[in-house]
């Protein structure tokens, strides 16, 4: 039923490479968005770190005395400061989606829908703004490495390695974590399901313990879950004599898989959140 | 030429037919106010216009683009400040100006030019180093309409622009929406529960009642339609929608409106 003025041509394809510059610049302005808040309220970031603290000085200090778990040649703090570093960017990421949810009852969310932006690069935007805080977070964990007597590996390369893995795992956790909002649509749902998820992710991983101590079922669910590779990954990167078990071309083709897939689930399901 | 051209809308949720059968032509520079009780469907009519949600059935078309199978386009010509408040709170007033103008490929090179008027403008520039959330209600919708015009679009949705807004703050943004019409013969979609509102800036208003246009014209028209003597706009008001103006809107839609009226008081 088109009616005379009204346009209907499709776009072409010959404009993706404008296309495609358009979306990296779009989802940069969502990073540059969200880190802006950032550097006016940094407190958020100095919260969150106590966590990782805590498991780094008190835990860590604790079960290395017991010498329950064979982390090999590597002490026990060494080998768990890479898991603590993964899970305190499980933990920041997993709760990303509430933001969303306040922004929708706040209406920054239509805001942001009715903008000519992308729906893919508004949720990766906001992903990869989950992995600035995971900077942060890493900042906070070298430090109390530092103070520990960690031997870390500060490699330059290393370093941007870890940096990488950040990125990627706080982008994958932090979009599941949009999408799972984006379905339940209400805080208290969501802060229910986020509870349960952390701590079966954080615990069926080799963030704490070496794999091989865990019964056989539970290996098997530690292989699907996206966390053991973050810490394969972050072990082999991070600190002096750490091993990747998996191959770090495999740790990050798993998780740049996960990312590619959730980016466009979330891009699906985000603007459902105001409707 | 019409800007905004509907061809019978309609929006169920479930069995509930928020929108019924809306149709309607607006022309270029016109203010339109769209008028009901709570839940009569402004919103939703809103929604559809600025592509956020998909009607059941029916069109709607926006510089001659399909609000569904053209949103990108519509998107581009389309400004709009929701019922809630849309500016960051977490931002200074220049940042959420910037972050829109980014979104919106305003040129780089006279960005800042643009947005310093634009803060101008609204009367915003003493207080555009200032985190959006120590701004006043009245500062705050200001604001959002800077940045819903920072791109010059045809057509601007403003969904109860003045609800939780004190006298004077609601003098001010009706000042500065009379402005946008003049300098820039902007085109104004606006909802609002307020007949003084209505009367001040919109040429045309339709009356909705659950979810149908009950009624469609100047201030002047629909005051000579209803046939009594002297009316006001409010007497035009009951006469179409009844006794209803307590009975539509539920749960959520009270509770949207007061928090907003409470973030913005």
């Amino acid at each position: 039923m088109t009616q005379p003025g009204h346009v209907e041509q499709p776009v072409g394809l010959a404009n993706l490479p404008g296309a495609v510059l358009n979306y990296i610049r779009k989802t940069f302005v969502i990073v540059e968005l969200e880190t802006r808040k950032l550097v006016h309220d940094p407190i958020i970031l100095l919260t969150r770190a106590v966590q990782p603290a805590l498991w780094l000085l008190i835990f860590g200090q604790v079960i290395g005395r017991l010498r329950a778990f064979p982390t090999g040649e590597m002490d026990y703090v060494t080998f768990m400061t890479p898991g603590i570093l993964a899970q305190s960017v499980l933990f920041i990421s997993i709760f990303f989606g509430i933001s969303v949810l306040w922004e929708r009852d706040l209406g920054i969310t239509h805001k942001l829908l009715v903008s000519p932006t992308p729906r893919t690069a508004l949720v990766l935007g906001k992903a990869l703004s989950a992995g600035v805080r995971g900077i942060a977070q890493a900042v906070v964990v070298y430090i109390i490495a530092l103070l520990t007597g960690v031997k870390m590996n500060w490699n330059p390369m290393a370093i941007l390695g870890v940096i990488t893995t950040i990125i990627i795992a706080a982008s994958f956790f932090s979009t599941f974590s949009m999408i799972i909002a984006c379905l339940v649509k209400t805080r208290e749902r969501f802060m229910g399901i986020g509870q349960v998820m952390t701590m079966p992710l954080f615990f069926a991983s080799n963030a704490i313990y070496p794999i091989s101590v865990m019964p056989s079922w539970l290996q098997v669910v530690s292989k699907v879950n996206p966390l053991t590779y973050v810490v394969d990954a972050l072990r082999a990167l991070m600190v002096q004599g750490g091993e990747s078990m998996f191959g770090l071309g495999m740790d990050y083709g798993i998780m740049l898989a996960w990312t590619v897939v959730l980016v466009l689930i979330g891009g699906r399901v985000y603007p459902n959140v105001v409707r | 030429m019409a800007i905004l051209e509907t061809e019978s809308l309609v929006k169920r949720f479930g069995s509930l037919t928020a929108v019924d059968d809306f149709t309607i032509s607006l022309e270029t520079g016109n203010v339109f106010g769209l008028l009901g009780p709570n839940g009569a469907g402004k919103s939703t009519v809103i929604k559809i216009l600025t592509t956020l949600i998909p009607p059941t059935s029916g069109r709607g078309f926006i510089a001659g683009y399909d609000v569904v199978r053209r949103a990108s386009e519509v998107r581009r010509h389309i400004g709009y400040v929701p019922q809630l408040i849309s500016a960051d709170g977490h931002l200074t007033g220049y940042e959420n100006l910037l972050i829109t103008a980014k979104l919106y490929d305003l040129p780089a090179g006279t960005r800042d030019q643009e947005l310093r008027d634009a803060l101008d403008f609204m009367g915003l520039s003493d207080a555009a180093g200032k985190l959006v959330r120590y701004y006043s209600g009245g500062m705050i919708r200001r604001l959002e309409i800077a940045q819903s015009m920072l791109h010059r679009p045809s057509m601007l949705f403003l969904d109860e622009p003045t609800i939780g807004l004190d006298p004077l703050a609601r003098k001010m943004v009706w000042e500065h929406v009379q402005q946008l019409k003049s300098k820039y013969n902007t085109t104004i979609l606006l909802t609002t529960h307020l007949m003084e509102e209505a009367e001040r800036l919109c040429d045309l208003i339709a009356i909705m009642h659950l979810g149908k246009v009950v009624a469609i014209g100047t201030p002047d028209e629909l005051k000579t339609a209803i046939g009594t003597e002297n009316p006001t706009l409010d007497d035009v008001f009951i006469h179409f929608t009844g006794d209803s103006l307590e009975s539509g809107g539920g749960y959520r839609d009270t509770a949207r409106t007061r928090r907003t009226a409470r973030r913005l008081g």
